[in-house]
């Protein structure tokens, strides 16, 4: 098996490497990558004697045993015939395809896919667990998708490949929950086990789950009707692409899946019924579709989808007669479609059309190709000494036996037979009578690349005609054996003697050239029909486009634009989700709370007054500075409630604030009437406002009526440490720099982000007017500015210091550091104090520095961020104060909220409107 | 005094959502403001507001003072001030630099993703 991997890991390899040689030389790329698969190809015949035997070979490695995943491959006889089909068929592929796409930009991509392609089928011909196989299953209809649309310029394609997308990857959805659900009922993914764990699965209450899941994923990408329709319309691939994944391979690979699966679900009523009846509808549907065309490649897509039809059917017969003819049949049809695939792209490069009424007359100048599709469409019609003579031969015995309906499906076979007679006329041997002139032949059709394919496949099938047993002793009775599970020993003839099936035969093709004679009517008779009748492709394209539109619809009725709403809409909810869970859990009593204090309530009133004027006001300036009277109030509010460090913090921060807002609102108008709502609209905004309000209110009195006591506070061990441990009397200090710094060390950072987003935002008006900036340039300003700014400088550093011990610390300090250099920054525009990379340099110092100060703790302790102290020192003014790793933090902290400040105003100084509020 | 404070609160909110719903940018700011204060006052009020004295040690003392509030809602409250400084700053530079492209502060036509 090591050599099989090998193989799987240069066409792996060679999908990266081929498009290189591709893009000087397709044709050489071609002929070169063509010897990987045919190497695989010869390995796998070396291995037929031990699967033969019985020996198959696997390999297997855990991948994730959690989920069940395993990589494991196990090579059977169906995995040896499909195996074989790809690369053999694969090898031809690439010599063609180097040709075929010489000089075309399409080439070095054609060889990237087709590779990845071709890895997944033979991933899938050989994976054992399940999971693994869908892996693959979901590779090809990547691949498929890539191949399709490699001509991307053109929206057919474009639409085509996405539809092919839609169709098998949503079978390979359902596929992957049959899949789970398999595995969950017999609780194993590789397939040996559950197909020798059948029973249990067809008597499990999930059989019909699981069998429906399934057989979706095999249908889409087999194009079972009414899935079909891709398949057709994937015809806008480049012919070679064509050929190798829309006939002969890809599209077996949901017929491999049945009948890998054929023991596990196979043997009950449905699964005969379902896979019977919609074989046998593709099968008849594919055939008189086909009858429209007059196109080559759509001729034989729609001969293609008839074809996996009967093989849906053979398989859902379920006979050993039946899989034997299936697996006949796979093989006579990938030996006549592939080359006939390959001759209708030679054709179309020959003389520019693929239409059959246009072509005539090319037998002569190119009498190879005449003879492979000769040779090919003999194979397709059944006629002997050809393959495909036996193959038909088989089907007509295995549907003639069968155990229900054998006239019927017979009857049926009879048809898509005749019919397939007609079309190997239409494309194998029409084109190449001569019924007028010669036709110019481009001469970039005569090339050996483009010739070898469609010759070797041909003379394949004339081959396995005349020595049947070399296949049927071979690579078909192990497949047969593997699906049937039971040992088989069959005897593929020519010539069987003068009985019914051979006057079946003989019959068949009599009405095939029947058709072929009357095509032209046949088709002007579809053409009227096809007009009347709703097409599959039609009815998705109208399913997809009403699934579109109602998601624009929902998307509109939800993401209107409009954000009072979505304001008012969130405000409403939160009130009724809050009412809701308050109802639910009732009320736990009046809220507890300490003694009424009179000068508390005083500023609380004041405060409610600020918030009247901020809603009331007209104008701007007032609602900003009934805004700030809020925000003092608060801080007063924080002073007398035990809380300084907050207290001095808030001052500052609304400060700031106010400043920020005066700096720009000079650039906006102010809050004009025009902007004003009606009357009815702001009460109605006023009652939701007053709802969230209350619904709020009343959680906060409930919550408070069961308040935490004291003792199961978190914080009451941190207050029992703050001293003896973080050297800090300062609780709120300590917590900030040393119990929780990991926290204040993402907060630090975030505040980072925000300010260098604002001053990429300004970046723009910034650059423009560096002069244009604001300057209180009053000598009295000046003059205060000068002796200010150090003085609040020191005063920052007297903050930063004690902040350990006493209210203060780097946030705080940061803030009044800030605040003096921005003074002096607009007392002093014309020479700046700093340059406009100085506030990053603090924010990126004072990150460095924070960092820094983690490092002693990974290196000396277990837990992160923990301090780790040195030493004491008396400084002037706050005394003895120990120095430590939460200290220098403290330090970083106060170095970033410095640059943030100066990052945030100093930019917004910069107006590109400037309105001087200079007095010179 | 918990209930005081807690009206309030719940005062504040409402002019917060009130004024998130007018069509005026700058009220619209405003309001987050108010929302960010009340938000602030409810992390505070909630373990109790103490009776005054700060969770700081004092001289010669290895444990704060008796009655002292809850010190880590205050940690928190006072990271959040700083960063609401930052997000209000952003915001406050979005709004100007919204008025400057699209000329209008009327919420209400400001309905299209691209300009």
């Amino acid at each position: 098996m090591e050599g099989f991997l090998i193989g799987l890991a240069a066409v792996a390899f060679g999908s990266l490497f081929w498009p290189v040689i591709a893009k000087r030389n397709s044709v050489w790329a071609g002929w070169c990558s063509a010897m990987v698969p045919l190497g695989i190809f010869l390995w796998l015949l070396t291995q037929g004697g031990a699967i033969g035997a019985g020996s198959f070979p696997k390999w297997s490695v855990e991948w994730v045993p959690q989920l069940g995943v395993t990589l494991g491959f196990r090579l059977d006889g169906v995995g040896l015939l499909l195996s074989l089909l790809v690369t053999g068929i694969g090898s031809l592929i690439l010599i063609y395809g180097g040709g075929y796409l010489k000089g075309s930009p399409q080439a070095p991509p054609f060889f990237a896919f087709v590779h990845l392609f071709m890895l997944a089928m033979l991933g899938i011909a050989s994976s054992d667990n399940l999971l693994l196989l869908f892996v693959f299953w979901e590779l090809t209809s990547l691949a498929s998708y890539l191949l399709i649309g490699l001509s991307h310029q053109e929206s057919a394609a474009r639409k085509a490949a996405l539809r092919a997308l839609l169709v098998t990857s949503a079978g390979g959805l359902a596929l992957l929950a049959g899949i789970l659900l398999l595995g969950a009922e017999a609780g194993t993914y590789s397939l040996v086990a559950l197909q020798n764990s059948g029973d249990l699965i067809r008597n499990s209450s999930l059989y019909l789950a699981i069998f429906i899941l399934v057989v979706l994923g095999a249908f889409s990408k087999s194009a079972q009707a009414p899935l079909h329709f891709w398949l057709p319309d994937a015809m806008a691939a480049p012919t070679p692409v064509s050929a190798y994944l829309h006939s002969a391979t890809m599209v077996k690979a949901g017929v491999f899946l049945l009948a890998k699966f054929l023991p596990i679900l196979g043997g009950t009523e449905i699964w005969h019924d379902v896979l019977t009846t919609t074989g046998a509808v593709t099968m008849l549907l594919g055939g008189l579709l086909a009858l429209a065309q007059v196109d080559l490649k759509r001729l034989l897509a729609y001969s293609t989808m008839s074809a996996l039809g009967t093989l849906v059917m053979l398989l859902g017969l379920g006979t050993e007669l039946a899989i034997k003819a299936a697996m006949v049949f796979l093989v006579v049809h990938a030996l006549y479609k592939a080359p006939l695939f390959m001759i209708a792209g030679v054709v179309d490069k020959a003389v520019g059309t693929r239409n059959i009424t246009l072509l005539q007359g090319l037998g002569r100048p190119m009498p190879m190709l005449a003879f492979a599709a000769a040779l090919a469409a003999f194979s397709m019609s059944g006629l002997p000494p050809f393959v495909g003579f036996i193959g038909k031969e088989l089907l007509y015995e295995a549907q003639l036996n069968a155990t229900s309906y054998a006239v019927f499906i017979t009857v049926l076979g009879f048809a898509a037979n005749a019919i397939n007679v007609t079309v190997a006329l239409k494309v194998g041997i029409s084109p190449f009578r001569r019924r007028g002139t010669i036709p110019e032949i481009n001469p970039k059709a005569r090339k050996p690349a483009l010739l070898t394919g469609p010759l070797l496949l041909a003379l394949a099938g004339a081959l396995f005609g005349l020595f049947p047993n070399l296949l049927g002793h071979g690579v078909i009775d192990m497949a047969v054996r593997d699906i049937v599970q039971r040992p088989i020993e069959s005897h593929l003839k020519l010539w069987h003697g003068l009985n019914l099936l051979l006057v079946l035969s003989g019959v068949t093709v009599v009405v095939g050239v029947l058709l072929y004679l009357f095509q032209n009517r046949i088709r002007a008779g579809m053409h009227l029909l096809l007009e009347r009748v709703p097409t599959a492709s039609k009815t998705f394209d109208a399913g997809v486009q009403g699934m579109v539109s109602v998601a624009a619809s929902v998307t509109r009725f939800f993401q209107h634009g409009n954000l009072r709403l979505y304001i008012a809409v969130v405000i409403v909810s939160l009130s009724a989700i809050i009412t809701a869970s308050l109802v639910s859990t009732g009320w736990s009593g009046p809220p507890q709370g300490g003694p009424m204090r009179l000068v508390p309530l005083g500023i609380s009133l004041l405060t409610v007054f600020s918030g009247i004027a901020a809603i009331r006001s007209r104008s701007t300036v007032m609602a900003v500075l009934a805004m700030g009277g809020v925000g003092y109030g608060v801080a007063l509010l924080f002073a007398l409630f035990g809380a300084p460090d907050l207290a001095l913090t808030q001052v500052l921060v609304e400060t700031l604030t106010l400043v920020l807002f005066s700096l720009v609102m000079r650039a906006l108008p102010p809050i004009e009437s025009q902007t004003r709502s009606s009357g009815r609209r702001r009460i109605t905004d006023f009652l939701i406002a007053l709802a969230g309000g209350l619904a709020i209110t009343a959680t906060l009195l409930a919550v408070r009526g069961a308040p935490i006591p004291e003792a199961q506070r978190i914080s009451t061990e941190m207050a029992a440490r703050s001293l003896p441990e973080a050297n800090g009397k300062n609780i709120v200090n300590v917590i900030l720099v040393d119990f929780r710094a990991f926290d204040t060390m993402g907060e630090i950072c975030v505040l980072a982000i925000a300010a260098i987003g604002v001053a990429g935002l300004l970046l723009g008006s910034g650059r423009r007017n560096l002069k244009a900036e604001l300057v209180i340039a009053t000598p009295l300003f000046r003059t205060a500015v000068s002796w200010l700014t150090p003085l609040l400088l020191f005063l920052s550093v007297f903050i930063l210091f004690r902040g350990h011990n006493e209210p203060g610390g780097g946030f705080i300090g940061g803030l009044v550091a800030g605040s003096g250099l921005l003074l002096r920054r607009m007392g002093n525009a014309d020479h700046p104090f700093h340059a406009p990379r100085t506030p990053l340099l603090f924010i990126g110092t004072g990150i460095a520095v924070a960092v820094l100060s983690t490092l002693p703790s990974i290196f000396l302790s277990e837990v992160f961020m923990k301090g780790v102290w040195v030493g004491a020192l008396w400084l002037p003014l706050v005394g003895i104060t120990k120095f430590g790793t939460p200290f220098l933090f403290d330090i970083g902290v106060y170095l970033v909220v410095i640059g943030v400040c100066l990052l945030i105003l100093t930019r917004l100084i910069r107006s590109e409107t400037p309105k001087s509020l200079s007095f010179p | 005094m918990e209930t005081i404070i807690i009206l309030l609160t719940g005062f504040l909110f409402t002019c917060g959502f009130y004024l998130l719903l007018r069509r005026n940018i700058t009220r619209l700011l405003v309001g987050i403001l108010f929302i960010s204060q009340a938000a602030n006052l409810v992390i505070l009020v909630l373990p109790g507001l103490g009776s005054g004295v700060s969770p700081i040690i004092q001289e010669g003392q290895t444990a704060p003072p008796p009655g002292y509030p809850d010190p880590l809602p205050q940690a928190l409250i006072l990271t959040a001030i700083v960063i609401g400084f930052g997000v209000i700053a952003f915001a406050l530079v979005l709004l100007k630099n919204a008025y400057r492209d699209l000329g209008t502060d009327d919420l209400d036509s400001l309905k299209n993703t691209d300009v």
